[in-house]
């Protein structure tokens, strides 16, 4: 840093350095002050009219051409009437929808919309019909009972995910997703919406307290490694039988190339 | 290669190593084994080492199994667990999951132990695998050493056996799936498999004996068969001497390599702690079989992505690539040709690996012994049918990852399936037919460097203006490694001692037709001398 003691402060070799530095703190504190400020103050309002109005001109905008103008479903997309804020705010809200393509299943990719947009959208499609609403926070935080929600989560769901959440191949191109940094709400909307191939958990299937269970238990694997060491993407033996053929014998062939070497 | 004797000689004064050498010679005799043995040679190449590998990864097998049987019980009484693993707690499972879930992690140091077993179980089995490779492809099965190729390949079943045991035990979801599947498969067998299956299980599956028969097998009778075994296979290399490959000095009355004691035994000594370094490594830094995901068995849950450990992978992948529909009703029986099919290819496919030495060599009506151990282009038939099995079997044990194929790589399922189903059935052919090509393009190769040397990259203009690439003459050396193998002729029909042509001749000289019909003969003696003098 320039000092001003230092009589050659304005000409040293660093100022304009120290000076971009300053100034780039500055606009970047002024910046974060004011955004956080803004997410801060809009809070949505999930009946007002002006949030439904803003919904429905985002929704007219990016969905309407598949899904119809009045939500009421085409040819090339299902009606929207009754699906509920937490279906949006699912498939939105982990950017599978717009959908980027027809094809097997909605790909994720970045998510479109902010989250102020998300959920205009959602509660715009909600006002349409009864449906499914995004999940209280006390069902999504992970603060449940993981032996449980393992139980369940075996029985239920590690079929097509896998027990450690790694994903699952399905039927025709189509798969379950690895659940290994999916967020609590998503994946409490994803049980009792069902996207793509998912089947519903509604809550007599699984009462929301299980659900919360569930999530504890992923949110658990989320957050603590495998007590083992790397986890070889938790695929199971496949990735194990690959591990020790490559990286083990590759190894043990390379040193017994080595031990031989010298008498050839 | 060192020749020093030891020299009994008696000095004035005796060192302790002498002294005690002396205690020792006195008492047990050893002198003989020790002179006898040490002074034995070991060709050095790299893949003879690959069955020391196997010996050592079972050593490492061998001794942390010992420390898991101090903690596991091997019962299906059911318990709550009550350890440290919290998304466990109080799930009612076995007494055997529960001793494995308290090994991972009650027991100090028991979740390494566990893991440097299961991966040394794995390299096990694959060291075995390789080295039955190399011992294919270098021709080391033919006479003497037919019976030892038999011995091994039991012992590579017993390895399967002994993973596939192991890997039931801690009777979690996985092994309770992988054990569904074997008793879906022993029930599909025609009149006696429902009944082998309550002998095997006693009862209806999974009952509450299977773990603890599994046990007594894993950790009792499959491993003294295994000790047994490896003892009668290595004393059998002693016997044989090992093979080697041509060079020159080397006969096939000899053994050229450093002697037992002391390079080799040293050698191979370090080479097992570094075995054992590279097991430890990938033990506690990888994690294997993490049971606690998997949780208890329960029979109606099955994890996406439930493979067997990877040397069983080709008995699941037949499996799968069975289309549907196989199974039908007929005499009010289910026939389930779904499973048939399979069990009858894979076992057909043992039989021919391990009868195999015993067909090449009626094929060749060879009964003369072999030490010297083929280059492998230079057996191109038998080259050529090694890779067709190779593929015969790599189609099928992909096919157990099949889904795994489809999510990591983007493809249907279907897709996968389809293409591992034509690479099973068209893809030996294709294999073989490019393999024995490959293989006579090389040896014409080998020809050509023989006759005229290997291309310099010097280029000389001649006084006329003609370029020319000189080619450099081979050392004696090298060229000895290139000219010396034996090259078979298609057997001729002869009649037999009464002037008949037997059945059994024709057939033998049509195979041997198929065999050798295509041959690159070596460079011989008057070839290689017009050769020089020529320069055609």
């Amino acid at each position: 840093m320039t000092r001003t003691k230092r009589r050659a402060g304005r000409r040293h070799p660093l100022a304009t350095v120290a000076l971009l530095a300053l100034g780039l703190v500055f606009t970047g504190g002024a910046y974060a002050a004011l955004s956080t400020g803004t997410v801060a103050q809009a809070e949505i309002d999930p009946n007002s009219q002006q949030t439904i109005e803003e919904g429905k001109k985002l929704f007219q905008a990016n969905c309407a051409t598949c899904h119809g103008l009045e939500a009421q479903g085409t040819a090339n997309g299902p009606s929207l009437i009754g699906v509920g804020a937490a279906s949006v705010d699912f498939q939105v809200g982990t950017g599978r929808m717009p959908m980027q393509m027809q094809g097997p299943q909605a790909q994720q990719k970045p998510v479109q919309f902010t989250d102020d947009q998300v959920k205009q959208l959602a509660y715009y499609v909600a006002s349409l019909g009864p449906g499914p609403d995004i999940p209280a926070d006390h069902l999504v935080n992970g603060g449940g009972d993981a032996a449980n929600g393992a139980e369940l989560f075996r029985i239920n769901c590690a079929m097509c995910h896998n027990v450690a959440g790694a994903g699952g191949a399905l039927t025709e191109g189509k798969f379950a997703p690895p659940l290994t940094d999916v967020s609590g709400v998503h994946i409490y909307e994803a049980m009792v919406t069902g996207p793509q191939n998912m089947p519903v958990f509604n809550d007599l299937n699984i009462t929301p307290e299980d659900k919360r269970d569930v999530i504890t238990y992923l949110k658990y694997l989320q957050d603590n490694r495998s007590p083992g060491g790397f986890e070889l993407g938790s695929l199971g033996p496949v990735a194990e039988g690959l591990f020790i053929w490559i990286f083990g014998l590759g190894a043990i062939v390379a040193i017994t190339v080595w031990i031989t070497a010298k008498s050839n | 290669m060192s020749t020093a004797t030891t020299r009994s000689t008696t000095p004035a004064k005796r060192s302790f190593t002498a002294g005690a050498s002396e205690y020792i010679n006195d008492r047990t005799g050893i002198a003989v084994a020790i002179k006898g043995l040490g002074r034995k040679a070991f060709p050095d190449h790299w893949s003879f080492l690959l069955g020391e590998v196997a010996l050592f990864s079972f050593i490492v097998v061998l001794i942390s199994g010992t420390f898991l049987t101090f903690f596991f019980q091997a019962s299906m009484a059911e318990v709550h667990y009550d350890g440290s693993y919290v998304p466990l707690k109080g799930v009612e499972m076995s007494v055997a999951m529960a001793s494995t879930l308290d090994i991972s992690f009650d027991i100090r140091g028991g979740l390494f132990v566990r893991q440097m077993h299961h991966w040394a179980a794995l390299l096990f089995v694959a060291a075995i695998g390789l080295h039955m490779l190399r011992v294919f492809f270098t021709g080391a099965f033919r006479k003497p050493r037919e019976i030892n190729w038999v011995f091994g390949f039991i012992l590579f079943i017993l390895a399967m056996a002994e993973g596939f045991t192991g890997y039931s035990l801690p009777d979690d979801l996985l092994s309770g799936n992988g054990l569904r599947i074997i008793d879906g498969m022993i029930k599909g067998i025609p009149l006696i498999g429902t009944w082998t299956s309550f002998l095997l299980f006693g009862g209806e599956f999974p009952g509450t004996a299977i773990v603890g028969r599994l046990y007594t097998l894993h950790i009792l009778l499959l491993p003294a068969l295994v000790v047994a075994l490896i003892a009668v296979h290595v004393g059998y290399v002693f016997i044989h001497k090992h093979t080697q490959f041509a060079g020159p000095g080397r006969e096939p009355t000899n053994s050229v390599g450093p002697p037992i004691l002391p390079i080799y035994a040293a050698k191979a000594g370090g080479f097992m702690f570094l075995i054992w370094g590279v097991i430890s490594l990938i033990a506690a830094l990888f994690t294997i079989n993490p049971i606690w995901n998997y949780g208890p068995y329960d029979p109606s849950p099955v994890s996406a992505g439930t493979q067997p450990d990877w040397y069983i992978g080709f008995a699941d992948g037949a499996l799968r690539l069975i289309p549907p529909g196989w199974e039908f009703v007929w005499l009010d029986r289910t026939w389930s040709f779904n499973i048939l099919v399979p069990l009858v290819a894979i076992g057909i496919f043992i039989g021919l690996v391990v009868a195999y030495p015993f067909i090449e060599a009626w094929i060749k009506g060879d009964k003369r012994e072999h030490h010297i151990a083929d280059r492998p282009r230079n057996a191109p038939t038998r080259t050529a049918i090694g890779a067709a099995g190779v593929t015969f079997y790599a189609g099928l044990w992909a096919a157990a990852a099949s889904d795994l194929l489809a999510t990591h790589f983007s493809l249907t399922m279907e897709g996968v399936i389809h293409a591992l189903q034509a690479t099973v059935i068209v893809g030996p052919f294709i294999a073989y037919f490019i393999t024995k090509r490959v293989c006579l393009a090389l040896q014409k190769k080998d020809r050509e460097i023989v006759l005229h040397g290997y291309e310099s990259g010097r280029i000389v203009k001649l006084p006329g203006g003609e370029f020319i690439e000189v080619h450099q003459p081979l050392d004696e050396y090298e060229r000895w490694r290139l000219v010396s193998y034996e090259s078979y002729q298609p057997l001729m029909i002869r009649p037999n001692a009464r002037g008949k042509i037997t059945l059994g001749q024709r057939v033998r000289a049509s195979f041997s037709r198929w065999f050798f019909e295509d041959r690159i003969a070596p460079v011989s003696k008057g070839e290689l001398e017009s050769g020089h003098d020529g320069h055609h």
